[in-house]
């Protein structure tokens, strides 16, 4: 009796995981995921990286509609390899980091377009201003990890990102693209966390 | 030396000596001037032109390597000391080799700081090296050595052809100068 009653717990404990690990995030590896943004100045590329964001990532590919996720970066933590580039970005008329110190997306549906592909629908907030944004990614998993990675462009002057004679599109353009590559581990107990 | 010696450089070395000048002291001086500005989009604009200067200098020089091979240049005249031909033909290959090699260490610099070269803001160049902060910084001391080495020697030659001009008065220089006719002694 006590032996079937502890069976019972188990089982149930066990759905209940399962049912959780649809619900609650997945632990997102930080050392192996990477956000950075290409802008282009007089059409050369150059890319910078956020070095801290916190991802909320709960995403089943059997069930991708049911999906969500919610990425907070941390504007101040852009990283051109440049001290001098790095200190403008964070200035007033670039991301204002001091008054807007996080950049978020939200996700409003994950569709699934085939093949390990899927889109991403949903609020991109930078500098205090919001707008939609499709984020088309791709979904592998390797070594025990899924990997998200994708890319979409933004336009900058959206988010009046670089402001003044920072304005000009001639010398950085308008179009930015973000690129991510976010790991997260796979089927980890919610007890762990 | 050649059987023949023709009295003047021809119209298209003229014109690729004078060209090559010119864009060199526009490169030099605006690099000179932009490297200390504060951040801009004037700043960025610069550095372009600079770089899209740089591939233009280097590709005229091959142009201008490959015609001087194929069109000797004017022998000197017979009262130059064996000395100063030594000393001139040193300088000018000595230019020759810092003309070709600036560029591509410009370009290297670029690609080490991680930063493509991309010309007229049409044809980008291929990185040759990764990302690399150290190696940027050595580079761009070879790229600015070598500018002022490159200085020395310009001024050098150009104090020689103006000594030949002024002080010898003979036709070295007036042969490299366009629409002027040499006093052809």
């Amino acid at each position: 009796m006590r032996s079937s009653l502890s069976g019972l717990i188990k089982t149930a404990g066990v759905v209940l995981l399962q049912v959780a690990t649809f619900a609650t995030a997945q632990t997102v590896l930080y050392d192996k995921s990477r956000v950075s943004c290409v802008s282009r100045q007089m059409n050369v590329p150059v890319e910078a990286q956020f070095k801290k964001f916190t991802a909320r990532i709960a995403f089943d590919p059997a069930r991708p509609e049911a999906g969500n996720a919610q990425i907070e970066i941390d504007v101040g933590s852009f990283d051109i390899d440049n001290a001098e580039v790095n200190d403008e970005a964070k200035s007033k008329p670039w991301f204002d980091v001091r008054a807007f110190p996080k950049a978020t997306f939200v996700s409003s549906g994950i569709k699934p377009l085939g093949s390990g592909r899927y889109e991403a629908r949903g609020q991109l907030t930078i500098k205090g201003r919001t707008a939609d944004v499709t984020a088309p990614f791709t979904y592998k998993e390797s070594a025990g990890n899924g990997v998200f990675e994708g890319a979409f462009s933004i336009r900058r002057l959206q988010y009046n990102i670089g402001e003044g004679a920072w304005k000009d599109t001639d010398t950085v353009a308008d179009d930015v693209q973000i690129k991510f590559s976010i790991v997260v581990a796979r089927n980890v107990p919610a007890a762990k966390k | 030396m050649p059987a023949f010696s023709p009295l003047r450089y021809t119209r298209t070395a003229i014109a690729l000596h004078w060209l090559i000048f010119v864009l060199i002291a526009c490169g030099f001086a605006l690099a000179v001037y932009m490297v200390d500005l504060p951040l801009s989009p004037q700043k960025l604009k610069f550095f372009s032109w600079h770089k899209w200067i740089g591939v233009t200098v280097f590709m005229l020089a091959l142009a201008r390597v490959a015609w001087r091979i194929a069109h000797p240049a004017p022998a000197l005249p017979a009262t130059v000391p064996a000395w100063q031909r030594h000393v001139a033909a040193v300088n000018l290959v000595a230019l020759y080799v810092l003309i070709l090699a600036i560029p591509p260490t410009g370009w290297l610099y670029s690609s080490a700081t991680g930063v493509p070269t991309v010309y007229l803001g049409l044809v980008q160049l291929p990185d040759l090296l990764p990302k690399d902060k150290a190696l940027a910084e050595q580079l761009k001391l070879v790229h600015v050595t070598l500018n002022f080495i490159m200085l020395t020697l310009v001024i050098i030659h150009a104090a020689a052809a103006l000594k030949h001009h002024y002080v010898d008065r003979d036709d070295v220089l007036e042969r490299m100068l366009p629409f002027i006719k040499s006093r052809g002694k």
